[in-house]
């Protein structure tokens, strides 16, 4: 089975966010980057399929800058077969539906029965591109899963929605973006890393694709950052004292009633 | 001419969520910007009797899509139907609710209507003819301004952070045919629990344990969330992998987004990726019996105390208090 992967490269979620002086972008230099944590998922899934299936294909793609070969590195390192980078100067402040177009156009040259992406990108947080990609190749996508099963040209997927989750079925190509308790990722192995650096990584441009930049570019974002900011500073809260918890514990009970008004 | 504000309220289990009088009453809010009308679309089987609901809230028009097809949420037959309404209506502003489906609806839809989404709002505001969007990214850790443009601007708000408010309006209940269209996906089966707790999503008060619990033992928790009605138990990253919860418990980036009214981080540490899940709630309590620990910077009240002995006591004190 040849199954795709779209991965993007964040920021660590650990990394101190600095806004840049445009105030519509973030200062990049100092910022340590991985993998979308939902991303490793679905490398670690994709892996899973082709090993119980004893065949087939990983690809790894991303739309993003030269950096995010380490990556896409890593995943192959992981196991993927091979990577697909999308570095163009028009995407970088494209939006989601722009990405997504561009996604889809590399996917038109990537023959595949099977996509997995994450369900969020923990930097722009914002859970569209997947669905995008879907409906821009005519494809049914399953989102927030956390355990699937392919058979008979079919995949059944279950999904978790408040309160519980939901089994669904879909017929193959499809797209299913990760949750958390999908499985857990693997590390790479030594020997994986230093097979990766033999493994085939193209460097695609939006002409190669045959993609308008006018579409994709940020005069096409349909979703335009114009401000930044940080978000305002809880001001520092109070320590309950007390001799006993007993005494902390009325203290509190009495302030979240009279002063926070929450109880 | 795009006119008005049209609001998708979601409905399951026959009942409306939560999120659909918070969308609604924000429409009402960003129809009342415009100078336009609030349309209030409700979809699924059986739904007519309850759809004039939506007039409570503000909605001057409810239309129903009822059909045995749309009984389950699925993204295809939503997207198909919810997009034929939305061209039939060409309104200015379509809004929806970012709970899973509506996350899940808005995003496809959203390409298929090739215009801008901001997901997961916190505030909506119009300047001249854009719609303003307020989103956390990164976690929380910055706050983006996005204009949104296209036809229709889309925007799906958070859950729990609008404010639900009641008018005297009556709206006109419509029903609308509907074609739920060729799909290739379907629904085996639906294990969500009817009578199930309060979503963490939707929870006036969230009760967590982090590490510090020690075991999958949480029923001191349980007891505190029981007694502060509408309340419901989280947990940290630490205690997941542990076992001693499962993931849908998870509070953080990489867990749920959440915004309760109150948040009790018990032998949680305050590590940057579980502040980034509930730092928007509007009351912080942490208890931790190390004094250091980073939770007490975000916490509006700190108790430095063996969370063993102070969790019953406070129990104790909120049902003294309920009488
Ligand atoms: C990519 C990535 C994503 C992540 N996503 C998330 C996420 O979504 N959510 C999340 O929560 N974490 C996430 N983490 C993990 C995060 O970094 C922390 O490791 C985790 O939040 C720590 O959990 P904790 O506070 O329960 O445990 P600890 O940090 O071990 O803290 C336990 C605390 O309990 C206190 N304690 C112990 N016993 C008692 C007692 N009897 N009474 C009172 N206090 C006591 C201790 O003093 C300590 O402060 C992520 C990490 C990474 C790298
Ligand atoms: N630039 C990108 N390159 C490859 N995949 C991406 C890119 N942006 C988003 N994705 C995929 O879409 C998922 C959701 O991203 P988002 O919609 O940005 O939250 C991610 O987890 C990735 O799988």
């Amino acid at each position: 089975m040849e199954i795709v992967v779209l991965l993007k490269q964040v920021p660590d979620t650990e990394t101190l966010i600095q806004i840049a002086d445009d105030k519509t972008s973030i200062e990049t230099q100092d910022v340590k980057w991985i993998i979308n944590p939902y991303d490793e998922f679905a490398v670690e899934e994709a892996l899973r399929i082709k090993e119980s299936q004893g065949e087939g294909k990983v690809t790894i793609l991303t739309v993003g800058p030269e950096r995010a070969v380490e990556a896409i590195r890593t995943a192959l390192a992981m196991g993927a077969d091979e990577g697909v980078l999308i570095d163009d100067p028009t995407v970088e402040r494209s939006g989601a539906l722009g990405t997504a177009r561009v996604i889809a156009a590399a996917l038109k040259e990537i023959p595949c029965d099977l996509i997995i992406s994450g369900m969020r990108a923990v930097d722009d947080d914002g859970y569209q591109v997947p669905a995008a990609v879907a409906e821009f190749l005519g494809i049914p996508h399953v989102s927030m899963v956390i355990k699937q099963e392919i058979r008979d040209g079919k995949i059944t997927c279950e999904q978790t929605i408040e309160g519980g989750t939901m089994v669904i079925e879909a017929d193959l190509p499809a797209l299913f973006t990760t949750q958390r308790g999908l499985n857990e990722p693997r590390y790479a192995s030594l020997p994986g890393i230093m097979k990766a650096k033999k493994k085939p990584l193209a460097k695609k441009t939006l002409a190669d694709l045959g993609v308008d930049a006018d579409e994709v570019g940020q005069d096409g974002a349909k979703c335009k950052i114009i401000n930044l900011s940080f978000p305002p500073e809880r001001s520092p809260g109070k320590i309950i004292e007390g001799e006993t918890p007993e005494a902390k514990a009325a203290e509190l009970a009495r302030l979240l009633n009279e002063e926070a008004k929450v109880i | 001419m795009a006119q008005g504000v049209l609001v998708f309220a979601e409905y399951m289990d026959g009942a409306f969520r939560k999120i659909a009088f918070e969308a609604v009453s924000e429409g009402r809010r960003l129809a009342d910007a415009i100078n336009g009308p609030l349309i209030g679309v409700v979809l699924g089987a059986g739904v007519e009797g309850t759809a004039a609901e939506l007039g409570k809230y503000g909605a001057d028009k409810i239309l129903v899509g009822d059909d045995p097809a749309l009984a389950d949420y699925t993204t295809e037959a939503y997207t198909n139907v919810l997009f034929d309404i939305v061209k039939e209506n060409a309104p200015r502003i379509l809004l929806l609710g970012a709970s899973t489906r509506g996350k899940d609806l808005s995003a496809r839809l959203s390409a298929r209507l090739d215009t801008g989404l901001a997901m997961d709002c916190i505030a909506l505001s119009v300047d001249g003819e854009t719609l303003i969007a307020t989103r956390p990214i990164f976690g929380g850790k910055v706050i983006a301004e996005v204009a949104i443009e296209g036809m229709p601007q889309m925007a799906a708000i958070r859950p729990n952070v609008m404010e639900i408010v009641e008018t005297a309006k009556a709206g006109v209940v419509e029903s609308v045919p509907v074609n739920p269209g060729v799909t290739r996906s379907r629904l085996l089966e639906n294990k969500v629990a009817t009578a199930s707790r309060v979503d963490l999503t939707e929870a006036e008060s969230i009760v967590s344990g982090g590490r510090g619990m020690g075991g999958p033992d949480f029923s001191l928790l349980e007891e505190l969330a029981e007694a502060l009605v509408g309340g419901t138990v989280g947990a940290s990253r630490s205690a997941v992998d542990e076992g001693w919860r499962p993931h849908s418990d998870q509070v953080g980036q990489t867990g749920k987004v959440v915004s309760p009214n109150l948040y009790i981080a018990c032998g949680i540490s305050g590590a940057i990726q579980h502040l980034a899940g509930m730092g928007s709630s509007k009351y912080i309590v942490a208890i931790n019996k190390d004094p250091e620990a980073p939770i007490f910077k975000k916490a509006d009240y700190g108790i430095v105390e063996d969370l063993f002995k102070v969790v019953p006591a406070i129990t104790a004190e909120v049902k003294k208090l309920k009488g």
